[in-house]
């Protein structure tokens, strides 16, 4: 499952879920910076959990739910983040978005700590992270109802 | 009227003298402060399209049959190949074409650095292509490589000549100096890492190549394909609507480039040749490591009476000398001064522009060594700076087209005052300190560069101009100085750019340029409009043109009345009003800079050497801003990258091989999340009133200048240590507290 759709891929043994989402499935959404687990750019949610699309192999998926930033269009956090500034050359900002929702899932009102220990797989080397920090408490300050 | 002129243009301090035909700027400034639109908070115009996923970087390019490249790069720092046999490549399934050093310029089989490219191929797939350059059957006579700096100079290795520069008589200065400190630092390679890759995709069409790439020159691509593959200039077209992040390393052409165009040539279909994180790492451009000996003087109150600087800039095997006298010679009023800069070749990969490139690696060593100087006067470094102030161009006596340097330190008073509060926070073995350091870069941009306005029927307003947005949200300052000059909502106007093919000629997005450069081309073409609009409307409405002005999305006229823009673009239907303009000169015999001050507060763990930086302020003079909200998240960025080469980034190499060691993100330290303090961005907001129709400066670069030195200058104030190298990762930290303690037991007075 794929942002709600079911999607069968044919792909050789050892395709990364990254390039089955970007090749085969056209969802160029999601970012490949290093392709060896290190920066986050590729960040996907399975079943709700940020993992690394770039070292997760495709065939271990199975019938689980994969969302990517395409899934997520329409959560708070892409105004919040277009709102505080928070992406620049904007190549980190679709995992930085997929990451925070996923804590924005988890803990609806983070703390700065929290947000820090969330956010810290997913490197921006443009420094937007004061700008992101600001988006994610825009969007829990909304869900605390203020 | 065009005129023709010559002129010095600037770019990250290389100064060359050109002719260029400019048009006169006929437009006055508009008047300091926030407008309507500009120098108001905007959020970007192209923020939806990166948050959502949906704009498309090179890396995104799925061109109908396109092959993908992967290259043989020399693993060795110096090596001849023997022995070089394709075959095995060619044979293997997927591939479409191979190609060595006799097929193109930049494969070489005599590598002078790791990574320099031998041979590529092209596949169906990557990974094909990986497998197939693999099995290319090479041999190779490795070399010894040069890669010490010492035997470099020896030998005299150097990439270009070395640059002296010489004002007064250094050796009475120091004679007649008071307190004289002679030291020296030491900066590292630092790493671009932009997120997206050193990429391009090319494909030709007839006679006609088109390259996608992720630069920071659309232009300078194109001339450097162009005469590569012998076409004429505008055969050559070079397209890049999105880019992932460049910070100076994507200001030409790459082999990766090259090797797609001429794969692309031989086997008719369209290549993407992509550097992978570690080919990024060896292979895409550096901030050199620069050994700098330092020796100033001043008198008892603090005036400097000498600065001596030596630099030797280790450039790697090619590259060009950055500017990095450039503060020695330009940041201080002081009579005698001499540098030397000498970029040393060596078997190292080379270094290409990294974000204010010389001046980063210069403050550095100056504004430390400043600092050491006031603590042996003990005097307040602020003070120091402030008594030093150069009132004009230091070098040749022109006059700054503006300078708020005064005002940045009258603003940063209060946040170097907390020193004593943030001292008093020290507890056990952590101590706290505040340190400062003084910002000066160019940031003038110039001519030639255009822009294209057009005014639809429906009111809507296209900016056209083939510049770039490396992610500095040019974008949007374009729109909202297009918005300013025709007194319309932001949201009526779209800004097209990133296609050589689609709009006139635009700067390089380096050097802090493209705002001042195309900025006020963007005005001139707006009201180039303006004046149409003004002429249709007088004509339709039986008046005179001088009585009508544009206002608030309205002709106005001084005799009473007034008509919406669409009354007269309503009435052209699919007719449309079309806009020219050109940036103006800069002022002549003016020195155009930019300049600021940073104040970092520290806590350095006297046990573990840990430091963190808790916040830091700055203040910057960029001339008048144009998006405030923007601006902030430049400086943001840049002190943060500047946190990483002051703390945690180093590129390692081997000292035996000269292999790069830090290929990875794994093992090359960037900045995270955790490591960012509170940043407070202030900017004075001045319209330099001799610079262009907008007075505006760039602001891409000043904010990652000064940071290392107010970082370290903080340590010195928590801790009595002087640090003279970057980065300061804990066992050079430990190393420099270790040194104070024992200066200390020899009874030498620790800095004050
Ligand atoms: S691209 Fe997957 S972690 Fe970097
Ligand atoms: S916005 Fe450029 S890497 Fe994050």
């Amino acid at each position: 499952m794929v942002n709600g759709g079911l999607h069968e891929v044919d792909v050789p043994v050892g395709t990364t879920l990254a390039d089955a989402l970007r090749d085969v499935l056209g969802l160029t959404g999601t970012k490949i910076a290093c392709g060896e687990g290190h920066c986050g750019a590729c960040t996907v949610q399975l079943d709700g959990v940020p993992v690394l699309s770039c070292i997760t192999l495709v065939h271990t998926v199975g019938e689980r739910e994969v969302t990517t930033i395409e899934g997520l269009r329409e959560h708070p956090l892409v105004q919040a983040f277009v709102e505080a500034d928070a992406t620049q050359c904007g190549f980190c900002t679709p995992g930085q978005i997929v990451s925070a929702a996923a804590l924005l899932a988890a803990t609806p009102r983070p703390g700065h700590d929290e947000i820090v220990h969330a956010m810290s797989g997913n490197l921006c080397r443009c420094g937007t992270y004061p700008k992101i920090e600001r988006a994610i408490e825009a969007v829990a300050a909304e869900n605390r109802g203020g | 009227m065009a005129r023709l002129i010559r002129t010095e243009k600037e770019v990250e301090g290389r100064y060359t003298e050109q002719w260029v035909v400019v048009e006169e700027d006929v437009l006055e400034q508009w008047p300091e402060g926030p407008l309507q639109t500009v120098g108001r908070p905007a959020t970007r115009v192209d923020g939806l399209a990166r948050a959502r996923g949906e704009a498309r970087y090179t890396q995104d390019l799925r061109l109908p049959g396109m092959l993908h490249a992967a290259v043989l790069r020399s693993p060795h720092a110096r090596a001849r190949v023997t022995r070089l046999d394709l075959e095995p490549a060619m044979a293997m399934a997927g591939i479409r074409g191979v190609i060595g050093p006799s097929d193109l310029e930049p494969l070489t089989n005599e590598p002078n650095y790791e990574g320099e490219a031998v041979a590529a191929v092209a596949a169906d797939t990557v990974a094909q292509a990986r497998a197939a350059v693999e099995a290319i059957d090479v041999e190779w006579e490795v070399l010894e490589p040069l890669l010490d700096a010492e035997q470099a100079l020896a030998q005299k290795s150097f990439v270009t000549n070395p640059r002296d520069y010489e004002r007064g008589d250094v050796e009475r200065g120091l004679a007649e100096a008071d307190a004289v400190v002679e030291a020296e630092y030491r900066t590292q390679s630092v790493l671009h890492n932009a997120l997206e890759t050193h990429q391009s995709a090319c494909e030709w069409e007839g006679d006609t190549l088109v390259v996608y790439t992720s630069t920071q020159f659309l232009w300078g691509v194109r001339d450097e394909v162009a005469k590569a593959f012998q076409l004429p200039k505008d055969k050559v077209r070079v397209i890049c609507r999105f880019m992932g992040g460049g910070f100076g390393a994507k200001g030409s052409a790459g082999d990766y480039t090259m090797i797609a165009a001429e794969l692309a040539k031989r086997t008719g279909r369209p290549v993407h040749c992509r550097l992978d994180r570690r080919e990024e790492n060896v292979n895409s451009g550096n901030r050199n490591p620069t050994i700098q000996k330092l020796r100033l003087g001043a008198r008892s109150d603090g005036t400097l009476t000498a600065i001596d600087a030596e630099y030797e800039c280790l450039l790697g095997w090619d590259g060009w000398l950055p500017p990095t006298a450039g503060p020695a010679q330009m940041l201080y009023a002081c009579e005698n001064v001499r540098t030397v800069e000498r970029g040393v070749r060596l078997n190292t990969p080379p270094m290409d522009a990294f974000r204010a490139p010389g001046f980063v690696e210069g403050t550095f060593g100056l504004e430390c060594a400043l600092d050491e100087l006031a603590a042996k006067l003990d005097l307040d470094p602020l003070e120091v700076r402030r008594r030093n102030h150069a009132d004009h161009d230091p070098m040749d006596e022109r006059p700054f087209s503006a300078k708020e340097l005064m005002e940045c330190y009258r603003r940063a008073e209060p946040h170097w005052e907390r020193r004593h509060e943030v001292r008093a926070r020290s507890e056990g073995p952590v101590q706290r300190g505040v340190g400062l350091a003084t910002q000066l870069w160019y940031g003038g941009g110039g001519p030639p560069s255009y822009a294209w306005v057009r005014l639809g029927g429906d009111g809507t307003v296209t900016v056209v101009t083939a510049m770039q947005d490396i992610g500095t949200g040019t974008r949007t300052a374009m729109a909202q100085i297009a918005a300013e000059e025709l007194g319309i909502p932001l949201e009526r106007v779209t800004v097209e750019l990133g296609d050589t093919a689609h709009g006139p000629y635009a700067v390089v997005s380096g050097g802090s340029s493209t705002t001042p450069s195309m900025g006020p081309a963007v005005r001139s073409a707006a009201a180039d409009v303006g004046r149409q609009l003004i002429e249709i409307a007088a004509q339709r409405f039986e008046t005179e043109e001088r009585v009508l002005r544009l206002e608030n999305g309205k002709i106005v006229s001084d005799l009473g009345g007034s008509w919406a823009i669409e009354d007269i673009t309503g009435l052209l239907e699919d007719g449309q009003i079309l806009g020219n303009g050109a940036r103006g000169p800069n002022p002549t015999g003016m020195r155009v800079l930019t300049f600021g001050i940073q104040v970092a507060e520290v806590a350095v763990d006297m046990e573990t050497g840990e430091v963190v930086v808790e916040r830091i302020y700055a203040v910057h003079d960029v001339g008048r801003v144009i998006n405030p909200l923007g601006a902030e998240s430049q400086i943001e960025g840049g002190i943060i990258q500047a946190i990483g080469h002051t703390l945690s980034e180093k590129r390692l190499l081997d000292p035996q091989t000269g292999k790069v060691l830090t290929r990875t993100l794994d093992s090359y330290k960037l900045p995270t999340f955790a490591d960012v303090p509170e940043i407070v961005a202030e900017l004075v907001d001045k319209p330099d009133a001799h610079l262009t129709n907008l007075g505006s400066k760039g602001l891409g670069e000043p904010p990652i200048v000064p940071t290392a030195a107010a970082i370290v200058n903080a340590i010195r104030d928590a801790t009595g240590a002087d640090v003279r190298e970057i980065p300061v990762d804990r066992e050079t930290m430990l190393r420099a507290l270790a040194e104070a303690r024992e200066r200390e037991k020899r009874g030498a007075p620790a800095a004050v």
